[in-house]
């Protein structure tokens, strides 16, 4: 809970991210456009999985899942170093926002640990400015982050700090008010989603995740979220912002989403990284569907919540990815 | 609390100096009216939003920490930590609470007439306000700003029950209006309110979009003393597409209302080309006869572009008098033109003699010509609620 006025601290943010910020990065070269600029015309959804993650108590081993997202970043970007990869996606002096989905809460968040270690690597990339945001402070400080509203580096608070812009965006079904985190303090955004089922819309990955950066996502879930989530995602400053999607995979959840539901996780001690939404949605969908099926789950389709967005994202219309299995080069490592 | 003290302590002057919200339009079918009203509240949220949560009236219990809402016939399944479609009720560990209840967002002293009720204690003012949120989501919603919020995201004023009444009374108000975005979701401030004012003589009235369960209905109805329902459309199409609800749960609702005995209006804002067919025209009259009688007010509506429908123009005077005409030929005896300042179809008329019993321009009253509830010139009674 902020104390102080929030217009005063919008303000204060907005002046410093202002002068931080740059929004001329798609104007230089070298730095990767979100898709489906990009060279080939297959999209690269990397699975890469380690049970080395975890130690033999089952926590988590920051040291090797380090290690397991610069294999992820290497491979997902053809590159020897994954420093080299990063470079890719960012570029120095960008303020760059990492979108953690934290409504599953201590349980079923995008880790800390994940978080810190991407933040290690933009820090050698040359990025000076990280702001990790969700849709709440109260949100992020149930999945273990603490917030951070103030002061240069990282920080990190939900969008109830800085409020949405007054005009809204629209796109199809969806007429939303975005951000100001999204849209006046970050250049870049590199979402972090994470592998769980959606009681509703059928899976919550990387498309479905950006409906934190709108202020009304409670209106969009009618219909399994089709089209909502592909429209929500299709708004300008949502695609125009997001250069990746690193879903945080060290766990699964392929029932009871999007809450908490401990007896239907399991461990996948993995990520998938793609810069297209919707090839790793699909690809992810597809493991959430694997894992139903081995545990005598009910398919989503059977359930009446087969998570059609993901087709929706993929049509003419939106062309936010591609969601066609020769279309998709699957990686794993 | 602070903001509470506030408020009692100064006068409605100062109210008024210190105002700052934005002055907001009332129902989709009032706007010329929005230019009248006068913010009464200036107070910045507080600090503490525990106050406005209470838990919920109308619902189940699921397993697995989850809940079905059975407030409106959407029936939303919802998560722990999850919020309805209307975005301010959540499940929190399977308990599911209200987060708008003594949360005001705007208030104002508006003429009954802007609600719009016709029958219903002509020339009165309505201590008129509103909480956030909106079970729909209407293309042309001139309030989206407070209905398509959570209630975090819009500055609000903390007002229990019995301080509404007490400001309704300072400020001459003989009505409480529940209006401008949805009172359906914020049901339960509106019970404790409306028996609040009951008890103290202060009437109260709510203006909705009908989307509602029987049951939650039937109590609002006899806590209240006239429900206004805008009907969106005669269309399961226009609800699917404008509205994002459905046509038969308000038609219900409707029935319900008529069989409750709470005064009852209705309102059909006409927007061009989406719902204003002859056949539509129509067949809403014929429905309105047969299904609630020939002596509820339908009050067709004008229409101007506000939020996703900004490309569509306002509807032309000549479309809402295509609409009167159709449902006067089938037999309605108070069909109104609303939004049209200066429409002799305004006023109200006896449905016997012609002759004109409610004389109004815009919300000026320039004569009621009513005796006991009946025409003064031919004796037929003309209902409503007049004293």
């Amino acid at each position: 809970m902020l104390t102080k006025p929030r217009l005063r601290t919008r303000r204060s943010f907005l002046k410093q991210s202002i002068s931080l910020g740059s929004a001329l990065w798609a104007l230089k070269g070298g730095v990767a456009a979100p898709w489906p600029a990009q060279d080939s015309s297959r999209s690269r959804v990397v699975i890469a999985r380690d049970g080395k993650i975890r130690t033999a108590g089952s926590s988590l081993d920051s040291a090797e899942l380090a290690k397991l997202l610069d294999r992820a970043m290497q491979a997902a970007f053809n590159c020897d170093s994954p420093l080299e990869a990063w470079k890719k996606v960012v570029r120095p002096g960008e303020v760059v926002g990492l979108k953690v989905n934290c409504l599953g809460g201590r349980g079923n968040a995008t880790h800390p640990e994940l978080v810190e270690a991407i933040a290690e690597r933009l820090r050698q990339a040359g990025i000076t400015e990280i702001v990790v945001w969700d849709r709440q402070n109260a949100d992020l400080g149930r999945a273990r982050y603490k917030i951070v509203e103030r002061g240069s580096g990282l920080r990190c608070f939900g969008n109830d700090t800085l409020g949405f812009e007054d005009d809204l965006s629209a796109f199809g079904q969806a007429g939303s008010r975005v951000c100001h985190t999204l849209t006046q303090v970050c250049d870049a955004v590199i979402n972090l989603p994470v592998l769980k089922d959606h009681g509703i819309a059928g899976v919550t990955l990387a498309l479905k995740s950006m409906f934190g950066a709108i202020h009304n996502p409670n209106k969009y879930h009618s219909n399994a979220g089709d089209p909502y989530v592909a429209d929500v995602f299709a708004l300008a400053p949502v695609r125009q912002k997001v250069r990746l999607h690193i879903c945080d995979a060290i766990n699964g959840q392929y029932e009871g989403g999007p809450s908490y539901m401990p007896q239907w996780m399991w461990p996948f001690n993995g990520l998938l990284v793609a810069r297209d939404p919707v090839a790793l949605d699909y690809v992810g969908w597809k493991i959430i569907e694997k894992k139903r099926s081995e545990m005598g789950a009910k398919s989503l389709a059977e359930l009446h919540r087969e998570p059609h967005y993901i087709l929706t994202a993929a049509d003419p219309e939106h062309r936010l990815g591609t969601c066609d299995p020769k279309r998709i080069e699957q990686v794993e490592i | 609390m602070g903001n509470d003290g506030d408020l009692n302590s100064v006068d409605r002057r100062a109210f008024l100096k210190a105002a700052s919200l934005p002055c907001l339009a009332a129902c989709s079918g009032a706007l010329v009216g929005a230019r009248l009203a006068a913010p009464l509240f200036a107070a910045p949220a507080p600090e503490n939003d525990e106050q406005f949560i209470k838990e919920a009236k109308f619902y189940e219990k699921l397993p697995y920490k989850k809940i079905k809402c059975k407030l409106c016939p959407r029936e939303c399944v919802i998560d722990d930590q999850e919020r309805g479609y209307c975005g301010v009720r959540e499940n929190r560990g399977g308990t599911y609470y209200t987060l708008v209840h003594s949360r005001v967002v705007t208030a104002h002293i508006d003429p009954i007439e802007k609600k719009p009720f016709f029958h219903f204690l002509p020339g009165a003012v309505a201590f008129s306000l509103a909480t956030a949120g909106c079970n729909v989501n209407c293309k042309m919603c001139q309030n989206w700003e407070i209905s398509q919020v959570r209630p975090e995201q819009v500055r609000s004023t903390y007002v229990p029950p019995e301080k509404l009444t007490g400001f309704a009374q300072q400020n001459s108000c003989p009505v409480i209006a529940y209006t401008y975005s949805e009172p359906v979701v914020f049901l339960e401030y509106v019970l404790d309110c409306a028996q609040a004012a009951r008890a103290a003589g202060v009437r109260s009235v709510v203006v909705s979009g009908g989307y509602i369960q029987a049951d939650p209905l039937k109590k609002l109805a006899a806590q209240v003393d006239a429900i206004k329902i805008d009907l969106k459309a005669y269309s399961d199409k226009f609800y699917k597409e404008v509205v994002n609800g459905e046509l038969k749960p308000v038609l219900e609702a409707l029935v319900t209302l008529r069989k409750t005995g709470v005064w009852n209006e209705i309102v059909y804002l006409v927007v061009p080309t989406l719902n204003d067919s002859d056949s539509e025209f129509q067949g809403l009259a014929r429905w309105v006869k047969s299904e609630l009688g020939p002596d509820v007010p339908l009050h067709f509506s004008q229409f101007h572009p506000e939020y996703l429908l900004k490309n569509l123009p306002p509807t032309p005077v000549e479309t809402l008098e295509r609409a009167k005409a159709i449902a006067d030929a089938e037999g309605l005896h108070y069909v109104y033109i609303g939004n049209v300042p200066g429409h002799p179809a305004e006023s109200t008329y006896c449905p016997h003699c012609r002759k004109k019993v409610v004389d109004r321009t815009g919300y000026t009253i320039a004569g009621i010509h009513l005796h006991h509830g009946k025409c003064q010139f031919c004796q037929t009674p003309i209902p409503g609620v007049w004293t």
